[in-house]
């Protein structure tokens, strides 16, 4: 197996031990960027000498006998949306097109702490707002395993990035599906953490009571690996929960025998298609032939989900992109008319279709006169949503579903009708409006050859148990071995 | 339910947006469709139910009341598409 195919694990572990240096890690992946990332465009900005230098600093600090972080060595790919200082963070938006952070998000300072190296900043939808990453001002990024699709979105880069061996792990956010659903459609793993879970300093704001960071990766470990590193309070972050942060990497091997996998009838109906429906119930099998039992349940509000996460994300997007006004950072129009217009033209020209239309919802959405019939509606559909979770963890330690209900679709296919894009969320969203915990494990290939994703959801702060289940579904399975030929 | 070019007009002043005509015929028809898809939420009763605004159970974070570090004003005015001095430069916002 070359570099490039290592799990991250694997990877820290041949550091560790000096089988291989840190440059010459990074410099497999560079190669690897330089090679394919022209078809599959995850990459915004890449630069090798930056990742070079870094590598041979670790190296020598490694040699010198100091002690080096938990990563040490380890290339990674960022989304970018999380702030680092001196490097471009652009959200794909023209609005930031030469913003430079003067501080490091909290995630960023700790990756910093533990000796990754950066490798470069990967492409995503506009502010996080897509499910398919052409909503990049940029360009669209490919699907690796077919570069005529999609590679869902937002964080379309980072899960390319990853499934191309262009990175081995990297870090996306995840506000109604952002991280799974690229992570379904690539085949990789993705885990959005509980809210709060990690914290949220330095990340681009999109819907404040929905985002969460969390890792990307081959396989479980690895993703745990990354969350023990990241998650935990901050002082920075009020809403950053103050709980413990378990050893996700040895309490995750732990056998699945006796947890009980709660499956909701309804998600394998209507609009669910026939392979993915097929590969999901045979991972069921894959985890009751491990000793977990299948328990049915009911989310009753399930299907409202979709409607109230578009309001409830809009409305908060429509006050949090407020900031982007020509005045502290980002894009100013030229030939205006006074205060106000300038505001008008610097956000209708430094913003795309879709924030465009976010922002008119959300701020529709909180008008006078229809706040309570849709905004605050919403937030009371919200309250159902949770409490059927709450229910249904009283009974079950996690629920499993497709991640997505298609594989992923064709470039350009959706692009005309924003609902039907919406909707590939539909198995998403729920999570973020319940503030639990989901996680996606690659369960099959469609005959096209596309991935597949299985959905381990499970109660807040439970990373541990849907970690468990995904774990011991990897160990019993290969399709996160295999990798797509570019 | 529709969503008129009049109201397309009114949200997007208060969103502090300039749009195209083209951008706004195709905003009004696609904010219409999909306001009818979340119409569906009028099926709940929801009599009752307190809203959800977010789902840790915090409120009201305090740090002690210190003076700490912060940016330094170039840091601060470093990425403003226009400076004054040590001030963000913008049109005046009175006319005269």
């Amino acid at each position: 197996m070359t570099l490039i195919q290592e799990s991250a694990t694997r990877l820290v572990d041949q550091l560790r031990a000096g089988d291989v240096s840190a440059e010459a890690v990074t410099r497999a992946f560079c190669d690897r960027i330089e090679a394919v990332d022209d078809k599959v465009k995850a990459f915004l900005h890449y630069d090798r000498d930056a990742a070079l230098d870094q590598a041979r600093a670790i190296d020598k600090k490694r040699q010198s006998g100091a002690s080096v972080g938990r990563l040490a060595g380890l290339p990674i790919a960022v989304k970018d949306i999380l702030c680092a200082k001196g490097m471009p963070t652009t959200c794909a938006s023209k609005m930031l097109e030469t913003f430079v952070p003067p501080y490091d998000a909290h995630v960023i300072g700790r990756l910093r702490e533990e000796d990754a190296v950066f490798l470069g900043r990967v492409n995503m939808d506009e502010f996080a707002m897509g499910s398919s990453t052409e909503n990049s001002a940029v360009a669209s990024t490919r699907n690796p395993w077919n570069t005529d699709c999609v590679p869902g979105g937002s964080s379309g880069g980072s899960a390319a990035a990853v499934a191309a061996c262009e990175a081995p792990i990297s870090l996306g956010t995840d506000t109604g599906g952002s991280i799974r659903q690229p992570a379904s459609y690539c085949g990789i793993v993705g885990l959005k953490p509980t809210y709060g879970r990690v914290s949220r300093y330095g990340l681009i704001a999109f819907a404040s009571s929905l985002d969460q960071i969390g890792p990307m990766a081959r396989t479980v470990d690895d993703a745990a690996l990354l969350l023990e590193c990241i998650a935990g309070h901050d002082r920075h972050d009020a809403t950053s929960a103050n709980e413990p942060v378990p050893e996700y990497t040895k309490e995750i091997t732990a056998p699945i025998k006796g947890l009980k996998v709660g499956i909701v009838p309804d998600h394998f109906g209507e609009g669910l298609d026939p392979e993915v429906e097929s590969a999901v119930r045979a991972s069921l099998d894959v985890l009751k032939d491990q000793g977990a039992e299948l328990v049915e349940i009911d989310l009753p509000h399930k299907k409202y989900g979709i409607a109230a996460y578009y309001l409830v994300a809009t409305a908060e997007a429509s006050s949090n992109l407020a900031r982007y006004d020509g005045v502290h950072y980002g894009f100013r129009a030229e030939n205006f008319d006074g205060l106000i217009d300038m505001y008008c033209k610097t956000r209708g020209q430094g913003f795309g279709d879709e924030v465009k239309r976010r922002i008119m919802l959300g701020t529709f959405a909180l008008s006078a006169g229809y706040r309570d019939a849709y905004y605050i509606k919403a937030l009371q559909v919200r309250r159902l949503i949770k409490n059927d979770f709450d229910a249904a963890f009283a009974t079950v330690d996690v629920i499993c579903a497709p991640t997505a209900p298609t594989p992923a679709f064709k470039i350009g296919e959706k692009t005309d009708d924003p609902l039907s894009m919406y909707l590939s969320d539909i198995y998403t969203v729920s999570t973020n409006l319940a503030g639990i915990c989901g996680l996606n494990v690659p369960c099959g290939f469609s005959k096209a050859g596309l991935p597949i994703g299985l959905q381990i959801q499970s109660p807040p702060f439970g990373e541990t148990v849907a970690m468990r289940v995904g774990r011991a579904y990897q160990q019993a399975t290969d399709w996160h071995t295999k990798t797509p030929s570019l | 339910m529709s969503f008129s070019r009049e109201q397309v007009d009114k949200v997007a002043l208060l969103s502090r947006l300039e749009l195209t005509d083209e951008e706004k015929d195709r905003i009004s028809q696609q904010l219409g469709s999909i306001l009818d898809y979340i119409e569906q939420l009028g099926e709940l009763d929801t009599e009752g139910v307190e809203p959800l605004a977010h789902c840790l159970p915090i409120q009201n974070v305090f740090r002690e009341d210190v003076v700490e570090e912060s940016l330094s004003i170039d840091e601060a005015l470093g990425n403003a598409p226009k400076r004054r001095d040590e001030f963000f430069a913008v049109p005046p916002p009175i006319e005269k």
